[in-house]
């Protein structure tokens, strides 16, 4: 039936469909991320930040979301500069996990 | 046959030098056969180019034969080597004079020269063939006892390794030590044999050497014919480009493993990691271990102190390179998105994301300089602050490249093993550094200061660190500084001093603003702060040993203040250290004179 409106589709991700192998994998070896608190100061201080929508954040939120394409799209723009690793309050080695998703 | 000019107990001896003989001549055909075309070409050159045929000879004989480095860094390891290396090639040489000065032998036919080939095995055990005349006995036997002499203290070494100024040694597999086992009684044999002329130990000597010889190629000693060619290879000014093939397999035999890199390696502070030092990487990469190998060069700091040690001055920095360049990458990087960035000011407030760097209006007449801060400097507005004070009070034409944020100089990216996914990145600082008409460009961070050095093309630009540039405005006056009373120690950063030399601008600056007391290791031997980009899979407690140990090497003559030119050093030392961390900027700020 058409009412001449309708809800919108939902945009929410289904858990149970998730695929977290590459994440999984991740885990395994670099179990920093499991200390991640999402501050978000690797984005706030992203040399690539500044001119692209550059997140680690977003990238490891991608990857728990099995987006796994948007990720890896994301991270090609990362310049390895290292300042991400310098300010993050969890000592997380930000680098090898960017360079460990590449391989 | 006769009895005066043969004996079965050469045979062995001749056969091992037939084996490691047909060994060198295999593995150097190999070595430039795996060459790049260009770079054989580039070899095969600098052979007949004069000036590096007298850099071979150079160092053929300071470094091959009188190991000239080994005595500049400890006198009695360099008398160890070299009365065994120096006093066997002597011997050697001496008893072939002899060999080709004696009156005919009874049984050769053959005379001079020629001799050396037909009977090379005579001068090896010449007493038992023929009594010599008293001044080669002599020269014989004095450097006989010189090698045993050397060897008496390679066996102390053994046990007690500080009497020649090495704290931690190479540990070494079955090969290795049963070698080292083989050189150190060939000479009390042959001693033996030669003053009591006993059969058994003439049999003993020349096994002995069998053992040595055949065993050489695969042990850390095949470095003794394989240095010789590595300095032919190195003159040419070769680069390591494959981590096992041509100029880095020389250099991988190369190796003697001597472990002086041990000591000098910031990670070896704990005894733990001492694993992942150069001696042990051109080890396993030797042995074909490509996991290990991998592991290592990614771990290593890249802070240069192992090349720079070295006796061999073998490049290890170049090998762990092309280590990291050797990973193959599924995702390769696209920098596309900075052609965003542009010069014209149409594109400012564009909606499209396009960013502006606008330079300033060109008002003066004077040369412009242009200030790249780079990202680490982003990350310590301190040293921009005082830097954009210094300029301002030294009346400069300046502008700033990345006040607003900038690009990244590529460095990091090559670091990892991309050097080609960093081209994006230079190109677009290249075009916005030319656009600014800018004559001379000052950097706050050594790491982009070796990048601008070593890749970037920007003719009719000076590249000048901001430590290099602050000596030279206060030198020419147009900086006028008071002398403090504060003791500073300065701790010289990797990829500013060891890469380039940098020491004494930032000392001579720190001279005229305060008191530089020293630290236990300077300069050269200056240990990396632990914070270095250079490694990518140290973890945070493993950086931290390494920071501590090099803050208390700062702090050894107890400063009042440590003093950097680099704002990594600066802000991992700020977390270790007891005193202020300041950079070179800030100090020079803070003793500004008011009549400037």
């Amino acid at each position: 039936m058409d009412f001449g409106f309708c809800l919108s589709p939902s945009s929410h991700v289904k858990m149970d469909s998730v695929d977290l192998t590459t994440f999984n994998r991740l885990k395994e070896t670099n179990p920093d991320v499991n200390t991640c608190i999402a501050c978000g100061s690797c984005t706030a201080t992203c040399t690539a930040g500044n001119f692209t929508e550059m997140s680690f954040r977003r990238i490891l939120l991608m990857l728990q979301r099995s987006k796994e394409e948007e990720a890896k799209k994301m991270i090609q723009r990362c310049m390895l500069c290292g300042k991400c690793t310098l300010v993050c309050p969890r000592g997380i080695n930000i680098r090898k996990i960017l360079l460990d998703i590449t391989r | 046959m006769n009895n005066n000019i043969f004996h079965p107990f050469v045979l062995p001896f001749v056969l091992g030098m037939a084996f490691v003989l047909t060994y060198c001549v295999v593995g150097l055909i190999r070595v430039i056969w795996q060459l790049p075309k260009e770079d054989r070409k580039q070899f095969l050159i600098s052979l007949v180019t004069p000036k590096t045929i007298w850099a071979n000879i150079r160092d053929l004989f300071g470094d091959c034969l009188f190991h000239v480095k080994i005595w500049k860094r400890n006198p009695l390891l360099g008398y160890m080597h070299s009365s065994i290396a120096f006093g066997w090639f002597m011997i050697i040489v001496i008893g072939h004079v002899m060999l080709f000065t004696l009156k005919p032998l009874e049984g050769v036919e053959v005379e001079g020269f020629a001799r050396s080939f037909t009977n090379f095995y005579y001068p090896i055990f010449y007493k038992h063939f023929a009594t010599e005349t008293p001044v080669f006995a002599f020269l014989m036997d004095f450097f006989l006892l010189m090698i045993i002499s050397g060897i008496l203290i390679a066996v102390v070494k053994k046990i007690y390794s500080k009497i020649v100024g090495v704290k931690r040694v190479t540990k070494f597999g079955f090969a290795d030590n049963m070698v080292r086992f083989a050189l150190w009684t060939i000479f009390p044999f042959r001693l033996i044999a030669e003053k009591s002329n006993i059969m058994a130990f003439w049999w003993l000597y020349s096994i002995d050497l069998m053992i040595f010889m055949c065993m050489l190629p695969f042990t850390r000693y095949m470095h003794i014919p394989t240095e010789a060619l590595f300095i032919l290879l190195r003159h040419a000014g070769l680069k390591a480009r494959e981590p096992r093939k041509g100029f880095a397999l020389a250099q991988l035999y190369s190796c003697p493993s001597c472990g002086l890199c041990i000591d000098a390696c910031p990670m070896s502070v704990n005894d733990q990691k001492s694993g992942n030092t150069s001696a042990y990487f051109m080890k396993i990469l030797r042995n074909g271990d490509m996991a290990e190998a991998q592991r290592i060069a990614e771990t290593c700091l890249m802070c240069g102190k192992c090349v720079l040690v070295c006796p061999v001055s073998i490049e290890s920095c170049d090998i762990k390179f092309s280590q990291r360049a050797a990973v193959p990458y599924e995702i390769h990087s696209d920098h596309s998105y900075l052609d965003v960035i542009s010069t014209e000011a149409e594109h400012s407030g564009d909606p499209s994301g396009a960013r502006a760097f606008t330079f300033g209006e060109k008002i003066s007449t004077k040369p412009k300089t242009l200030y790249f801060a780079g990202c680490m400097t982003q990350l310590t507005p301190k040293i921009m602050r005082s830097m954009k004070q210094i300029m301002e009070t030294a009346g400069e034409n300046y502008d700033f490249l990345d006040k607003d944020g900038g690009v990244c100089c590529g460095r990091p990216m090559i670091l990892s093993g991309k050097p080609a996914e960093a081209q994006a990145m230079i190109a677009k600082n290249t075009e916005l550094i030319k656009q600014s008409g800018a004559t001379k460009l000052v950097l706050s961070c050594p790491i982009c200061y070796k990048v601008f050095k070593e890749e970037y093309h920007l003719e009719g630009i000076e590249i000048l660190h901001h430590t290099q540039y602050i000596d030279e405005l206060v030198k020419t006056g147009k900086l006028k500084v008071g002398k403090g009373e504060v003791n500073y120690v300065y701790h010289d950063p990797c990829e500013l001093g060891r890469a380039f030399g940098v020491y004494d601008e930032p000392r001579e600056v720190i001279e005229n603003v305060g008191n530089l007391v020293k630290a236990k290791s300077e300069k050269v031997e200056s240990i990396c702060c632990g914070g270095s980009l250079g490694s990518f899979r140290l973890t945070q407690q493993e950086r931290d040993e390494i920071t501590q140990n090099s803050v208390d090497d700062l702090m050894f003559n107890k400063p009042d203040e440590i003093v950097t030119a680099c704002p990594l050093c600066l802000k991992t030392f700020s977390k270790k250290s007891p005193v202020a961390v300041k950079d070179i900027a800030e100090v020079v700020v803070e003793n500004l004179q008011a009549n400037n």
